[in-house]
Order: C-alpha cells, then sequence, then structure tokens
C-alpha cells in the first residue's frame, strides 16, 4: 500500500485511513457531514497528493496532446487549466484529467489516482509518432486542496508571493506559500472555490501544518475521502470508474462540453461524429430518490419490470438533506421529470431525474 | 471502547438487551464509530416474524451498507421508528435512544451463542491487530 507524505499527521489527528486506489488516505477525521458543511460555509483541506502528475513537453507536445484528448488545448492559454478527457481509440475514456499549460509545448497535467500507471503508459505507447517527451513526476510531487468560501484567504500576502486574487478561476501559477515553491491552481472538485496546491513531495508536510495552524482559528479542518465524495456528487462530477470507464463516451457521460470535434483529428473522433448524428442511446441523469432508499454503484434501475440502465454513483446528500445519485439510462429516460424504479437489494424503490447541479448556491 | 456489562453482545457488532421474553437489539459503540457518521437505517415492519442468522435491516453511512443480523429467533413487536428520520441517534446514542427493535423471543436458548461484555471486548481488540 502506497502512503503520502502526510500520512503520519493523518494518523495523529485521528484520520480513519481507508485503502483508495493502491493508496491508505484519510476518509474522515470530525466525521463526514461535519467535514463535508465545514467545505459547504467555511473551509476544508484535503490531501490529495495520491493523484499523479504526468509531464509532456517536446516541439509536439501540443499536437500530442490534441490527439489523445477530446477538448481543445490549442485553444488553451498560457498558465490557464483546462479539465480534458484522455481517449481511446474507441470513443470511451481513459481518464478525465487536468491540463494545465506551463508553455507554448509544456503541459502539467494531474490524473486520477488509479489510473497514473495506465494513463502515463497509456501516453507513452501514443509517444513514438511524435517529438514528445511524456514523463511520470507523481512520486516527485505531493498535493493540497483548500476548498470552501473561506479557502481564497489562506493564500495572501503575508504567507505568500502572491494575493488570491492574482490566480483567477482555472488559472495556476508558480508562488512562494510559507518559504516553499509551489503551484497553485484554482481549481477543486468540491463546487467551492479554492486552491489545489502541489509541492515538492518532501514539502507537502510543512505547507499543510502552516495552512492548518493559520487556518484553523478561521473554521479550517482536515477532510478526507468520505465528503470529498458527497461534495463532488452533489456537484455532479463524475468519477472515473463509476460515470467513466474505458467504454463510456463522452457524450454519454454529458460531458460533450470538453469534446470539440471541430478541433481535428483525435483517439475516437470518428466514433463520437457518428454517435452525434444518430444519438446516443444511453445518457448519463441525475436523480433524487423519491422514497426513502439509498441508491449504490451497479444497482439495476427499472421502467415497470424492464430493465433500463444502472446507477454509477449514490449517498445522501448532506446540503441537501436527500438521497441523490447518478447513473446511465436509456436515452428515453433521461428527461427531467422522468420518474424510474432502482432495485435497491430486492425492493424497488422510486426515484426522479433532476437537472444536476444538485447543489447550487 | 464503552461496553456496558449489563448487555450480550455478538460477533457481527450488535448488543442484545435482555428482559423476560423480550430481545431489544441495536449496533455497538465500536460499530456506530467504524461505520462513521450515520446517514440511514432501514429496520423491519412490527409483527415479522424472524429467523436468527438472518438480516433484519441496514444501516448505512454516505459510503457504505452495512447488514444488521439477527441472533435470536421470533417476532419484531417494535421499531424504533425516530431512527428513520434521524438515522444520527444511532452515532450519538448507540445503547440507549438508538436501539432499533424489539423481539419477543421463540427459543430462549439461542442466547447461549451471545458474547458477555468481556468477550466481546477482547474480540473488537483481536479484530482492530
Amino acid at each position: 500500500m502506497k502512503k503520502t507524505p502526510l500520512y503520519e499527521i493523518h494518523k495523529n489527528l485521528g484520520a480513519k485511513i481507508v485503502e483508495f486506489g493502491g493508496w491508505m488516505m484519510p476518509v474522515s477525521y470530525s466525521g463526514v457531514l461535519d467535514e463535508h458543511h465545514a467545505v459547504r460555509n467555511k473551509m476544508g483541506m484535503f490531501d490529495v497528493s495520491h493523484m499523479g502528475e504526468v509531464l509532456v513537453t517536446g516541439p509536439q507536445a501540443l499536437d500530442f496532446l490534441q490527439y489523445l484528448t477530446s477538448n481543445d488545448v490549442a485553444s488553451q492559454k498560457i498558465g490557464q487549466c483546462q479539465y480534458n478527457l484522455l481517449m481511446n481509440e474507441k470513443g470511451g475514456l481513459v481518464d478525465d484529467i487536468i491540463v494545465n499549460r506551463v508553455a507554448e509545448n509544456e503541459f502539467f497535467i494531474c490524473v486520477n489516482a488509479s489510473n497514473t500507471d495506465k494513463d502515463f503508459e497509456w501516453m507513452k505507447s501514443h509517444s513514438s509518432k511524435f517529438n514528445v517527451t511524456v514523463e511520470n513526476q507523481s512520486a516527485a510531487f505531493g498535493q493540497i486542496a483548500i476548498q470552501g468560501p473561506l479557502a481564497k484567504k489562506l493564500i495572501n500576502r503575508k504567507n505568500c508571493s502572491l494575493d488570491e486574487a492574482d490566480v483567477g478561476h482555472f488559472y495556476f501559477s508558480k508562488a512562494i506559500l510559507y518559504g516553499v515553491p509551489v503551484t497553485l491552481a484554482r481549481t477543486g472538485y468540491t463546487g467551492e472555490d479554492g486552491f489545489e496546491i502541489y509541492t515538492a513531495a518532501d514539502q507537502t508536510a510543512k505547507v499543510w501544518n502552516a495552512l492548518l495552524e493559520e487556518g484553523k482559528p478561521a473554521g479550517l479542518i482536515p477532510c478526507g475521502l468520505g465528503c470529498r465524495d458527497t461534495l463532488r456528487l452533489e456537484m455532479a462530477y463524475p468519477l472515473y470508474g463509476h460515470e467513466l470507464n474505458d467504454e463510456i463516451t463522452p457524450l454519454e457521460a454529458g460531458l460533450g462540453w470538453v469534446t470539440k470535434l471541430q478541433k481535428g483529428d483525435f483517439l475516437g473522433r470518428e466514433i463520437l461524429i457518428a454517435q452525434k448524428e444518430k444519438g446516443v442511446s444511453k445518457k448519463r441523469v441525475g436523480f433524487i430518490m423519491q422514497e426513502e432508499a439509498i441508491a449504490r454503484a451497479d444497482y439495476s434501475i427499472f421502467n415497470g419490470e424492464e430493465k433500463i440502465g444502472w446507477v454509477s454513483s449514490g449517498t445522501f446528500s448532506p446540503s441537501l438533506d436527500k438521497k441523490i445519485g447518478c447513473g446511465y439510462v436509456d436515452a428515453k429516460f433521461s428527461s427531467i421529470g422522468t420518474i424510474f424504479s432502482i432495485d435497491i437489494r430486492g425492493k424497488k424503490k422510486k426515484a426522479e431525474v433532476v437537472s444536476t447541479p444538485f447543489y447550487r448556491k | 471502547m464503552n461496553c456496558p456489562e449489563d448487555l450480550k453482545y455478538t460477533k457481527e457488532h450488535e448488543w442484545v438487551r435482555l428482559k423476560g421474553n423480550i430481545a431489544t437489539l441495536g449496533i455497538t459503540d465500536y460499530a456506530q464509530d467504524q461505520l462513521g457518521d450515520i446517514v440511514f437505517v432501514e429496520l423491519p415492519e412490527e409483527g415479522e416474524e424472524v429467523e436468527k442468522g438472518d438480516t433484519f435491516g441496514v444501516v448505512e453511512s454516505t459510503k457504505s451498507v452495512s447488514d444488521l443480523y439477527l441472533p435470536v429467533s421470533g417476532k419484531v413487536i417494535e421499531v424504533n421508528d425516530p431512527l428513520l428520520d434521524s438515522p444520527e441517534i444511532v452515532n450519538e446514542d448507540s445503547y440507549g435512544e438508538g436501539w432499533m427493535i424489539r423481539i419477543e423471543m421463540d427459543d430462549k436458548t439461542e442466547l447461549e451463542d451471545l458474547l458477555s461484555a468481556e468477550e466481546y471486548e477482547a474480540f473488537i481488540k483481536e479484530e482492530a491487530e
């Protein structure tokens, strides 16, 4: 099992530790609900050092990424972060990623923890046709996320070479934070304002401890993977392995907005063009339970006796006080307001398709 | 971990309070702590006939579903309805207000398999190692 640089700190903070994607990670400290509400109302801090970092450089780095991904990397400004999808030739998804454009032909990519090796091997295997270098730098980095309406106050001229106002939404910048060189990205997986902070692995603890000391009096608490999941699901953000896998296409997943078919050729493009023309046969939806039960991943969705889909994720939403979930259903059952039923351990319980995100400020 | 002396326990982390022919069941302090915040409890209907070893419901956290097991057979005579609206009571008071169901027992010899507080404490110590 892998451990992040902050493992001992989590144990000392009394975290419950769980295995996730090959890593021993904190699932909660003070409780999932407490941490969830802290992020929505004040601020919370997450150890996301398990995420992977891949560097792509070289004269054809842009062409290479344009070919492997669905979004238009050419339109991405230097200093900008872009949510993107690593594609396969079937039109399916290898991973969902954040690409940070450091220079014309230099890209720093954040990938899912559970897919780091897979993504790196995939990118390497396609790199021979391009003048490009792909490096897996994951071991060199630690990463901390501060999220919540107050999180931005933690990046100020007293502790940092930049002020939060210097880094706009979905932009990133190098900075010095508590004397440590970092990359500050105005990104996150919670639906709240905040930063994802990349550090050298051996500096992660210093930054974490300093942020906790500074932020604690104003309400900052450490937060684990438990509330990371309830927060992201309230926003209907996809999680690879649940909403996304190598068979599901971006159009089925509701990710048409990061799929730029006009940008030029990319892996799977022909399949997507055909799918767009024909219409998708299945679609991701968000639903709220209409009967008392929580739907879980892989439960079947029914219209009467007919199976029409499956649940990809489900949980209790602390901010809405409702049972919510996402799933895939036959396209004709995907309209807002559709009622279907979900087999919850042998009993069918009603749910209603709603617009997403579930949570709005 | 808190394990009241006057209760009996199971290896599935349930407790049993016995009064004459009636068994009251719930989950232990250790169990609620392991589960974290409980957000949903599913319990049987009053009047249901139940068998030792069967499940009588589930207790859920945001991420997980845990089955609840019957240590005795009998008839469900009372269900703690407030738990359906306020599942957090199980976290707050697992041995008191967090009780789940009451059963009129068929066969009191089934109680012989239950653990004492001491035996249960030793069991959870072993599990933690």
